[in-house]
């Protein structure tokens, strides 16, 4: 599909965990209906940049910007009224998907789906209905609308985790590893839904693991190493004629550590 | 010689194993009952033994009065343990507040009321506060007493019920935009009461028997009836072991709620 806007944008993200250097200046931007993949080693700091970006960890400094809302880093204010209500608009436009999917036991499936657009968007009850079944439509378990998230298997969790992030409409959807707390068996359905999301022009960024779902999926590819971007461009430059001797590394240990 | 398996033969060896399970079972539960009613039947023949036997005429003509009590008991326990399971969700949120008067309001009433007794808190309750001016009902000052107690205690409970809820489930709501005293009212405390109702409970069941203590200003529940019938007749024996009888029932019943209700709110959980 033809990128269009730019969606994300994150400049010279710099963020620390005590003394620990953990992003060292970090630019991105994502387009309208990009899918993005973010690899690298455990450690590289892809997931902290993820998190940075919707302000699940504040960054040190650096700046983001999300479908027009501006939010600079401001980590001595960062519990201050403004800063949050800042944040919650950059929320409100970036649909987060955690390793741990992170649905609410005590809420049904439907539930789970329709609790932030009628609470927090206000649309009415029956609106956010019709919009959850189609998205539970979409990615096949509308059938357990009623059940509760404990007699769900793992992928289906993440299915619904997926729907109910549809659910609030957001401009991107951002991935941390989603299928790294899955059974084996069970990492196809997801990684199926992401690229049936990714094929209809969803924007997308993810964290993985899965290279080969990276060069199947993935528009352009990013490779961190020590809280750095070291390399970035389409999949097969990054994964198949890496530049950098870092990402050659990485690759060569991956490729080594699970025969394919 | 090793026999040869037979088809069916596996089916055959699995009934014998369950029949033996079955045996052991009945025959752990037949000796556990069996050893009740001994020890019980024990304690009855040492209680009639005494000098003067067990009075059962006087137990009989009292027992209305007495477990008339109970129901102030129940009652008084009940309205306890509601306000001190919202004093106790209060003070958690104090004790978790980063608001720092919040903060030390929780901290200060935890701490005095942890470490001064019961009976004390009893006491000034009723007669302190009557001498300064503050000249509560007698009822008002024993429930208050047992709530604010309880309510100290839980407050710990509760904390670390809320503590309890993975950070995920903030960090998702959260990230669906959830402004942060609605991820606390809708996502958080619904799941920490879930985690805290089994204490909840233990607590209710302590409560019970602690409420005896406010029998001492003279709240008219089911201590102070056993032994306002006791003694004037010299049968406070007989009135206390009724009294006791009548505890352990109530906590019997109780516990057996608890249970129930538990298994209940186990539904759609983890």
């Amino acid at each position: 599909m033809e990128l269009g806007e730019v969606v994300v944008r994150a400049t010279g993200i710099e963020k620390y965990f005590g003394d620990h250097h953990v992003l060292r200046g970090v630019d991105l931007e994502v387009r309208k209906h990009e899918t993005v993949m973010l690899v690298g080693r455990s450690g590289s700091g892809k997931t902290t940049m993820l998190r940075c970006l919707n302000f699940l960890e504040e960054p040190t400094v650096g700046v983001v910007e999300i479908d027009g809302v501006r939010v600079e880093a401001d980590p001595l204010h960062a519990r201050s009224r403004h800063h949050q209500e800042q944040i919650r608009q950059i929320r409100l436009r970036a649909g987060m998907l955690f390793q741990d999917f992170n649905l609410f036991p005590h809420m049904t499936v439907l539930q789970n789906c329709i609790e932030a657009p009628t609470h927090v968007r206000r649309i009415p009850k029956k609106g956010a209905v019709a919009t959850a079944e189609r998205y539970l439509e979409k990615v096949g378990l509308i059938e357990k609308r009623e059940e509760y998230p404990a007699r769900l298997s793992g992928g289906q969790k993440q299915r619904v985790a997926i729907a109910r992030a549809l659910c609030m409409e957001p401009k991107v959807l951002m991935f941390d590893e989603p299928t790294s707390a899955l059974d084996p068996e069970l990492v196809g359905e997801v990684l199926k839904t992401m690229e049936e999301l990714a094929h209809e022009g969803t924007t997308m960024m993810v964290v993985t693991h899965e290279m080969s779902f990276a060069r199947e999926a993935a528009d352009r590819v990013i490779f961190m190493a020590d809280g750095l971007v070291v390399e970035e461009g389409p999949p097969e430059q990054v994964l198949d004629a890496p530049r950098e001797e870092a990402t050659q590394q990485f690759l060569r240990r991956f490729l080594r550590a699970i025969p394919d | 010689m090793a026999l040869p398996t037979q088809p069916g033969s596996a089916d055959l060896i699995l009934g014998e194993v369950r029949r033996a399970h079955r045996r052991q079972r009945v025959s752990f539960r037949l000796q556990f009952i069996a050893t009740w009613v001994v020890l019980i039947l024990g304690l009855v023949a040492i209680l009639a033994s005494g000098r003067r036997g067990f009075d059962l005429e006087f137990v009989q003509e009292w027992a209305p009065f007495i477990l008339n009590g109970a129901t102030t008991t129940v009652i008084v326990s009940l309205v306890s343990i509601v306000v001190a399971v919202v004093l106790a969700g209060l003070g958690a949120l104090g004790r978790l507040s980063t608001n720092p008067i919040l903060f030390g309001v929780a901290s200060l009433y935890v701490s005095l009321v942890r470490g001064t007794p019961l009976i004390v808190q009893i006491f000034f309750a009723y007669l302190a506060l009557a001498e300064v001016g503050i000249v509560l009902p007698i009822l008002v000052a024993g429930i208050s007493a047992l709530a604010f107690n309880y309510g100290a205690y839980m407050t710990e409970v509760f904390r670390a019920g809320i503590q309890a809820v993975p950070r995920g489930q903030r960090e998702a709501a959260q990230a669906l935009g959830m402004p942060e005293r609605f991820v606390m009212r809708r996502i958080v405390l619904p799941q920490a009461i879930r985690i805290v109702v089994p204490a909840i409970g233990n607590e209710f069941i302590a409560m019970i028997k602690d409420s005896a203590l406010i029998s001492t200003i003279g709240v008219t529940e089911l201590l102070w009836r056993a032994q306002a019938a006791g003694r004037p007749q010299v049968r406070i024996f007989e009135a206390l072991v009724f009294a006791a009888l009548v505890y352990w029932v109530l906590t019997m019943i109780f516990s057996f709620a608890q249970g129930r209700l538990e298994k209940r709110m186990a539904k759609g959980d983890r």
